[in-house]
């Protein structure tokens, strides 16, 4: 990037990472536009990390946008808001972008958009405490917007104990094709600040730092004028390289803290959270709005006119691909999130949830399926993967079951981001194969423990 | 949810759906392979090869014929009798088969060729279990076995005589040869090797079908070095050790030791560090463990040089720290993101 604005500072260099084709050009530009409003939405109780949420409205009921449909469940959960405004027309196990069932409920549109009564602006949250303001977070049903989806009122909680000395803001969206927080950074950057103004108050700490890959210069300038609004709060470009984004990775980049092995942000006096959840705090402290609504790239080869669409909780991911001009040619995958961890779908019927950020549609043929072969130890995985691992030693752990031996390669350091298996020559699962090693010692340890107790 | 008795309506799609390719993420990986890898050592090989069949002709493309027909057919019959799938496809034999051509005389009788292009694919690498698993580069493994079971084919120098000869040969001796005889009789440098370095750098000189020709093996390299199939690590380290070595015992006396660069141009130094010492599947996947093996490669093949019973020391000192891969990479692990050491 030529030339940063005044006052924004390049970040540390992480390790490891890859390059893929970005694809961010097919949606970079176009300012987001507003879905038109869909007839029925399937909002899942669950979107979060967490308890699932608990149905409060019966078949029948006529629910106002912005109306609580789910009530939260236990201390890590999330409530679930009416996305638009009609008739609950079934309460049931749908589909979920995880592909799993999950309780949902159905809303069939009335064509009206009015907000519930109880949608109102709080009265003077500039005074309010933390404690306020963390009701009005959870109650208002956000979470991290980056795709984790952990309910944010939690996360700005911080046990006592752990000194928090810096609010990071992670505007790195390293996944290809996604332009959502880019989108948002560059049309919305006065709120999001906005927003982390708040939650840096919650958290009492002085010094915010906001992170952004340099294949985002409209959204560094735009971040960095916001934030000249706020004291003690800086703009950190970073290299454009996958997994920048990662939490361990944007602390790295522009603190130069590692977060122990086997511990949290926290522990190192950081909480991270995504731009889209500031801006996220912003509309419910300001304005009263639970979080019904998000920013959702669609695009990809396999898109006719790629866009960023402002799309209610709950829309089949059908009509955002008909609302960007539908397939062009024939779709291979839809992946809802990005190339590298999104989930691949098998059908059109899944709706968007708070962590969707895109819906990603490619051609067969910009795709690799073929039978792996074995691992030629070219060392590309090693020298890609982000946390230092060996993942060629656990991809061959795994494939001879053998979780011991997986499990001296510390396994439970992956942050699944994939690069491993996006450089192999031999087109290894890796990744997933150290989830299985993960998956298996976890097994394993809780069988040791029933055995124990 | 046992407490919501009202079955999800409608759970079918109401319109016709695409059908759709569902696999785990990541959704996108490099066009990389194991097949363009190994293609493209090919292709880094052909300078090499040339110059090879420029100097010594007919019986080089009949060495190399050879050893490239035997390596290919015994990994097809061993695929077959294993019962799995053929893996000719890869290119890895094909390298394998060329690799070890190159590093023969290049005149060899045909029988040795194909005991050595069969021995390098049987025993070199699938009694390991195949492509991945052996612990030494099974072209090496078995120009090794060859020139310890067949001393004397294994070390008959024809002279280059360009451009494409025919099957006549005059032989005589190799730099290193010459080097080694010096050395033996105790006559100075200048008297033992007549060898010019420039001759070295085109490939004019006496040595195995690939190796003669430092211009031809660097551009080779330059390409495999473009195409990030191999790194400083490895390589540029173990031609820096052996010239330091070189380098110190030359300083000391350079009557009786010659130039580094005369080492560095003569024998299979360049073929080795560039196409032999990085052979993937042998060699440390740790970066710190890959500059170690190639220390050691540069340091064991001058000793052998200087004090072995061998003109020249590559091939062993590859094979040798092949095997001392799997420790090195023990000790050579990359630092981890959060290690909390104790």
């Amino acid at each position: 990037m030529a030339g940063l604005p005044a006052g924004v500072r390049y970040g540390r260099p992480i390790r490891g990472g890859i390059h893929p084709p970005y694809g961010k050009e097919l949606a970079a530009d176009s300012h987001t536009e507003d879905m038109p409003l869909p007839a029925r939405v399937v909002v899942p109780m669950v979107q979060h990390t967490g308890a699932t949420a608990k149905p409060v409205v019966a078949i029948g009921d006529v629910v106002r946008k912005g109306r609580k449909i789910g009530e939260a469940q236990g201390a890590v959960s999330a409530p679930v808001h009416a996305s638009i405004s009609g008739r609950v027309t079934a309460i049931g196990n749908f589909l979920h972008p995880s592909g799993r069932e999950v309780p949902a409920i159905v809303i069939e549109s009335d064509g009206t958009d009015d907000w519930a009564e109880d949608v109102v602006p709080p009265v003077e949250p500039e005074g309010m405490g933390a404690a306020a303001l963390r009701k009005i977070i959870s109650e208002a049903g956000i979470v991290g917007m980056g795709g984790a989806a952990f309910p944010t009122a939690v996360k700005l909680n911080p046990p006592a104990e752990k000194k928090i000395d810096t609010l990071v803001i992670n505007g790195v969206e390293c996944e290809p094709y996604l332009t959502s927080d880019d989108r948002l950074m560059v049309e919305h950057a006065v709120e999001i600040v906005d927003g982390v103004r708040f939650m840096r108050r919650i958290l009492g700490v002085g010094r915010v730092v906001i992170g952004i890959e340099d294949n985002k210069p409209a959204s560094i300038r735009a971040m960095a004028e916001a934030a000249r609004s706020l004291d003690g709060a800086e703009v950190v470009a970073l290299e454009t390289k996958y997994p920048q984004g990662g939490e361990k990775q944007v602390i790295k980049a522009v603190l130069n803290r590692e977060v122990p092995s086997g511990g949290l942000p926290m522990d190192v006096g950081v909480v991270v959270q995504n731009v889209g959840t500031a801006f996220a705090v912003h509309e419910a402290v300001r304005h009263g709005r639970p979080l019904i609504q998000r920013i959702v790239t669609v695009t990809g080869p396999g898109i006719a006119a790629p866009k960023n669409l402002l799309a209610r909780i709950g829309t089949p991911i059908k009509d955002l691909i008909a609302a960007a001009g539908g397939f062009k040619g024939e779709p291979g995958r839809v992946i809802l999130g990005g190339p590298m961890m999104g989930s691949a779908v098998y059908t059109l019927h899944v709706p968007v949830v708070k962590g969707s950020g895109g819906v990603l549609v490619l051609h067969r043929s910009d795709t690799v399926t073929e039978e792996y072969r074995a691992c030629i130890r070219c060392a590309s995985c090693v020298n890609a993967c982000p946390m230092g691992l060996m993942p060629n030693f656990l991809s061959v752990a795994a494939e001879a079951l053998n979780f011991d031996e997986g499990k001296q390669y510390h396994p439970y350091d992956c942050i699944e981001c994939g690069c491993c298996d996006y450089v192999c020559p031999s087109r290894r699962p890796i990744a997933q194969q150290i989830r299985f090693i993960k998956a298996e010692l976890r097994k394993k340890a809780e069988k040791a423990k029933a055995k124990a107790a | 949810m046992a407490d919501q008795p009202t079955p999800a309506p409608e759970k079918k799609p109401a319109g016709p759906e695409p059908r759709l390719v569902v696999t785990a993420w990541p959704h996108v990986r490099t066009p990389e392979s194991v097949p363009r890898i190994m293609f493209s050592v090919v292709a880094a090989l052909l300078p090499a090869t040339l110059v090879g069949l420029y100097y010594f002709g007919a019986n080089a493309a009949w060495t190399l014929l050879w050893s490239i027909g035997a390596a290919l057919g015994a990994e097809w019959l061993i695929q077959r009798a294993k019962g799995e799938k053929d893996t000719l496809g890869d290119g890895s034999a094909a390298v394998t088969g060329l690799l070890l051509g190159l590093t023969m005389p290049p005149s060899s009788p045909w029988w040795l060729s194909a005991i050595g292009g069969a021995f390098a694919i049987g025993i070199g690498k699938q009694v390991y279990g195949g492509l991945g698993h052996n612990i030494f580069n099974p072209a090496l493994i078995s120009r090794v076995f060859l020139l310890i079971a067949f001393p004397v084919e294994m070390t008959m120098w024809p002279v280059p005589v360009p451009p494409f000869p025919g099957l006549d040969v005059v032989t005589g001796a190799t730099p290193l040869g010459q080097l080694q005889v010096g050395r033996l009789t105790g006559k100075g440098l200048g008297e033992a090797v007549d060898v010019s370095l420039g001759a070295a750098f085109v490939g004019s000189i006496g040595g195995s079908l690939g190796e003669t020709s430092a211009l031809a093996l660097l551009v080779g390299a330059a390409f495999l070095f473009a195409k990030r199939i191999i790194t400083w690590h490895i390589s540029i380290t173990m031609l820096l050790s052996a010239t330091l070595f070189a380098l110190v015992f030359w300083l000391i006396d350079p009557h009786r030791y010659t130039s580094p660069l005369f080492h560095l141009m003569t024998g299979g130094l360049l073929i080795g560090a560039f196409f032999m010492a990085t052979d993937m599947v042998t060699s440390p996947t740790t970066p710190r463990g890959q500059i170690v093996f190639g220390i050691g490669c540069g340091l064991l093949t001058m000793v052998i040089r200087t004090w072995g019973g061998y003109p020249e020391g590559v091939s062993f000192a590859i094979v040798i720290m092949n095997a001392f891969s799997p420790m090195i990479e023990r000790y050579t692990r990359p630092r981890r993101y959060g290690e909390v050491r104790t």
